[in-house]
């Protein structure tokens, strides 16, 4: 483990500052640039991808061989099994979805599709992936303190997070507890520069319903993110509490409820699914419409119900919650709210088949990705429908089932998502073409690997797998040869997966020299950040563009080509 | 950017007004009726709030949409203790008590009397 | 320098004054997410009243007229600097930051005194309750002041006036959350 992350501490210095020069530190470094900002998101996420990717070798290398070492790692004890899955969880959903999704995308989109030199303050968004990166720092610290890192799993809950004689790592817990909390001032601030960004500083003419669907989501996705993360910070403070000073807010001895954490927790975590989601719908939204020469089905219709989602998401939390000893009564309300928000997302995946439809559609890798994106999604969707029903739930909670929907609803969001946005709009971030073969070869194996990995994991949770199983040999009745092939075949999967990931970041860095120049707009796409050159220069407009239509018409009768730029008159 | 288009109100005779508020709320629990203590402790808090919003921060003066962003965050507030009061303030269950809490109140409304 | 972005008012309202009030808006619910914890707890425990019974109301009432009356030379200081006077506004401020400063001491000798007595943050989940609601609040004083001094320089020079209501705003925030913890700690025996 410490000899990965010290190669990843190298990797991503190198990423930064290999020329060394007082200018390029200024330039790459201290930047207050938003374009800028948003790579050092996008690498500093791609960095700890690869963290969280290993720890999730090391787990599921435990699961199919338990107790040989595994290879680059060693011996897996319980207590670093504990602390490989808890960090995966932090790292994957904390430091991989939300820096890439919202901040690395609405850094680099939201000033260029809404017409802006920048964001509105520059200097508070520098500061903002300072603080991110020095939450990055201090998370990947709590594994070299006494006890080791945190092993309480992602939602902390206590007593098993609050005290050290459960969680064996007192001041591991603490440092993870500050790394979450540091992340999320760091989010607030880039948050308020996005939500401001779009609401006050688009350019002229372009009204509320001229703004691309993926600035609309990342926006709302900050919006939800600001509202929800407020309980949730009083509560870590409280946590934080009852760790390093002993008192008893979620301790029934003393006056205190281990439930209250768990409702300040998912009041947060369920939104936060859609916090990620929705720019992810968002991206999907764009690469759909360019590549189906289509005007998106219904934008107002996609707005609402955006909407509708952000709100509905407030109201589901407790469904996480249908086993640990909450009011029967709520548990009602929680299931019927669950079920409900499936209808805006099924809704929204039908808008994008109906988009499909009858276009002209040009199968490129960012349109593989996006294609992917609503088959998977659907399989995590529905599978969500089980669970969100309280009877199910009951004999699903915390098996292998959840496990595998809750990677089909994020593994379609952080990985095949931005997979889609990185490809799509990889040629303006960085001039060049990716290679469409290495691409679509990267596709295939990592949708085909992923498959493989997580639809074992569903038989699995029915066939009753416990989730916090270190070693299933002590649990003869789980350690059957069905059972263990069908670990053994996910944990090759996985190895498959990350092995394909390798062709990916090939292509990326070569391409980065030898890929073909892009040009300005080489996907023919509407929207603003298509109309300036690739890269972007510095302030991205010689001239400040003017807004005259939506960011979707493609292929309107009449006109010689098959898209119109929202900048063009006429 | 200059503001010159607010209309300043006299602030002074509110700040007045919010210190009259002040020793009221102070004063209520002197009569000793739980009611009127409820009421001039946190009536008189929404009110001073109300006072203060709409003066010193002009909340209405702003474009609608602030006043609905604000509420909308208040309204979240009052969700996320809908659906988590009715589990946290339940001090046994079917299977479940909490012992300790328990004997806490067990023993608390004799000395509560002591202090009034 | 300031980028052509920040300068747009789409929505009618500066760029500056939209994001304090999403500043306010996600304290808001920080503050939100304490405070109805602890009521929740208030509530279902009527022992609590014992603990509260030693607090003490008149400081939290000084403290109180304090605060209301820092928020009324802020929004004199903003009054000042929409008038131009910058160097009027930078006095206000300077008033206002003494007063978060008697705020403080006086909080300081409070907790010295209930400590001193025995009613630590570990004592009991009320005095837990009491020492975090006031010490976040707290924290948010001190970084006001610290804002506040930064503006209030500039101020005096006649820069950046427009950060004079800005800095207010927050400033009456800060003011408002106080207005409710003080009943709920101190006036609620």
């Amino acid at each position: 483990m410490a000899e990965s992350v010290e190669t990843q501490a190298a990797h991503h210095e190198d990423a930064h500052g290999h020329h060394g020069e007082m200018s390029f530190v200024s330039k790459y470094v201290f930047s207050t640039d938003h374009k800028v900002i948003a790579m050092q998101y996008l690498f500093t996420g791609m960095a700890m991808a690869l963290i969280g990717g290993f720890m999730a070798y090391a787990f599921r290398m435990q699961l199919a061989f338990p107790g040989e070492a595994v290879p680059g790692y060693g011996i897996v004890s319980a207590a670093n099994y504990n602390a490989l899955v808890t960090n995966h969880g932090t790292i994957m959903i904390f430091w991989v979805a939300m820096p890439v999704l919202i901040a690395a995308f609405g850094n680099f989109l939201i000033p260029l599709m809404c017409g802006c030199d920048d964001m509105v303050f520059p200097k508070i968004n520098r500061l903002s992936y300072q603080i991110f990166l020095l939450s990055a720092v201090v998370l990947i610290s709590s594994f070299f303190v006494e006890g080791g890192g945190f092993g309480g799993a992602w939602t902390a809950y206590p007593p098993l997070s609050a005290k050290a004689e459960y969680s064996l790592t007192k001041l591991g817990s603490s440092i993870w507890l500050v790394a979450v909390a540091l992340e999320f001032i760091a989010f607030l601030l880039g948050g308020i520069n996005f939500v401001t960004t779009a609401m006050n500083s688009r350019a002229p003419g372009m009204k509320l319903y001229d703004i691309p669907i993926v600035v609309w989501m990342i926006v709302v996705a900050s919006i939800l993110f600001m509202v929800s993360v407020g309980p949730l910070i009083a509560g870590a403070f409280m946590l934080l509490f009852d760790q390093t000073l002993g008192t008893q807010f979620y301790d029934p001895d003393g006056a205190g409820d281990p439930l209250l954490w768990q409702h300040l927790f998912w009041f947060f975590g369920h939104p936060e699914v859609y916090v990620v989601l929705l720019p992810a719908l968002g991206i999907v939204a764009e690469v759909i419409t360019t590549f189906s020469r289509k005007k998106l089905f219904a934008y107002r219709t996609v707005l609402y119900t955006t909407f509708g989602t952000g709100v509905l998401s407030f109201t589901v939390w407790a469904h996480h919650q249908f086993v640990a000893g909450i009011d029967p009564r709520m548990a009602n309300i929680f299931t019927l709210t669950t079920l409900l928000i499936s209808v805006p997302i099924a809704e929204l995946c039908f808008v994008y088949i109906a988009t499909l439809f009858g276009g002209s559609i040009r199968l490129t890798t960012p349109m593989l990705w996006a294609l992917a994106f609503i088959a998977e999604f659907l399989i995590g969707g529905v599978t969500g429908i089980f669970l969100g029903a309280s009877g199910s739930d009951i004999y699903l909670h915390d098996t292998y089932f959840v496990l595998a929907h809750f990677h089909y609803t994020f593994y379609p969001i952080a990985i095949i998502g931005t997979f889609a946005g990185i490809t799509y709009w990889y040629p303006k971030m960085f001039g060049r073409m990716l290679n469409e073969t290495l691409g679509k070869i990267h596709f295939w194996g990592s949708v085909i690997s992923f498959n493989v990995i997580f639809i074992p994991l569903f038989v699995l949770g029915i066939a009753g797998q416990h989730r916090r199983i270190f070693d299933y040999r002590n649990f003869p009745e789980l350690a059957l040869p069905q059972y263990q092939d069908l670990r053994i075949l996910a944990t090759f999967a996985l190895l498959v997966m990350l092995a394909f990931q390798v062709v990916f970041l090939y292509n990326f860095f070569m391409s980065l020299f030898k890929g073909e120049k892009a040009g300005n707009n080489p996907w023919k796409a509407n929207t603003l950040e298509w109309t300036v050159p690739s890269p972007p220069p510095h302030g991205n407009f010689a001239e400040m563009p003017t807004v005259y239509r939506g960011p979707y018409e493609y292929s309107t009768p009449g006109r010689d080509e098959d898209y119109w730029p929202q900048n063009v008159p006429n | 950017m200059s503001e010159s288009e607010h209309h300043h109100p006299n602030y002074v005779k509110i700040w007045a007004i919010l210190v009259v508020l002040l020793v009221v709320s102070v004063l209520g629990p002197e009569l000793g009726i739980r009611s009127v203590t409820l009421f001039t402790a946190f009536g008189i808090a929404i009110i001073k709030a109300y006072m203060v919003a709409k003066n010193f921060m002009h909340v209405s003066v702003e474009p609608r949409f602030v006043t609905y962003l604000l509420m909308t965050a208040v309204l979240f507030v009052v969700l996320f203790f809908a659906g988590t009061a009715p589990d946290v303030m339940n001090a046994e269950g079917t299977n479940w008590e909490k012992s300790s809490w328990l004997a806490a109140e067990a023993s608390a409304p004799a000395e509560a009397e002591n202090h009034h | 320098m300031r980028p052509i972005a920040n300068t747009r008012s789409v929505t009618g309202i500066p760029t500056g004054r939209l994001a304090v009030w999403w500043i306010i808006v996600s304290e808001i619910v920080i503050f939100g997410g304490l405070l109805g914890s602890y009521v929740m707890y208030r509530l279902a425990h009527d022992s609590w009243a014992n603990q509260a019974a030693h607090t003490n109301t008149m400081a939290g009432a000084f403290n109180t007229l304090v605060l209301l009356t820092s928020s009324l030379s802020a929004v004199l200081a903003h009054k000042a600097a929409s008038e131009g006077d910058g160097k009027k506004a930078a006095k206000l401020l300077g008033a206002t930051i003494c007063g978060g400063a008697v705020f403080l001491t006086v909080k300081a000798f409070e907790w010295t005194h209930e400590i001193s007595i025995g009613y630590t943050i570990t004592s009991n989940t009320f005095w837990s309750f009491y020492y975090t609601a006031a010490g976040l609040h707290g924290l948010h004083v001190i970084a006001g002041m610290i804002i506040m001094g930064i503006v209030a320089k500039d101020a005096a020079k006649g820069r950046e006036l427009h950060r004079v209501e800005l800095i207010g705003l927050y400033w009456h925030f800060v003011d408002l959350v106080w207005i409710f913890l003080f009943p709920l700690l101190y006036i609620a025996k």
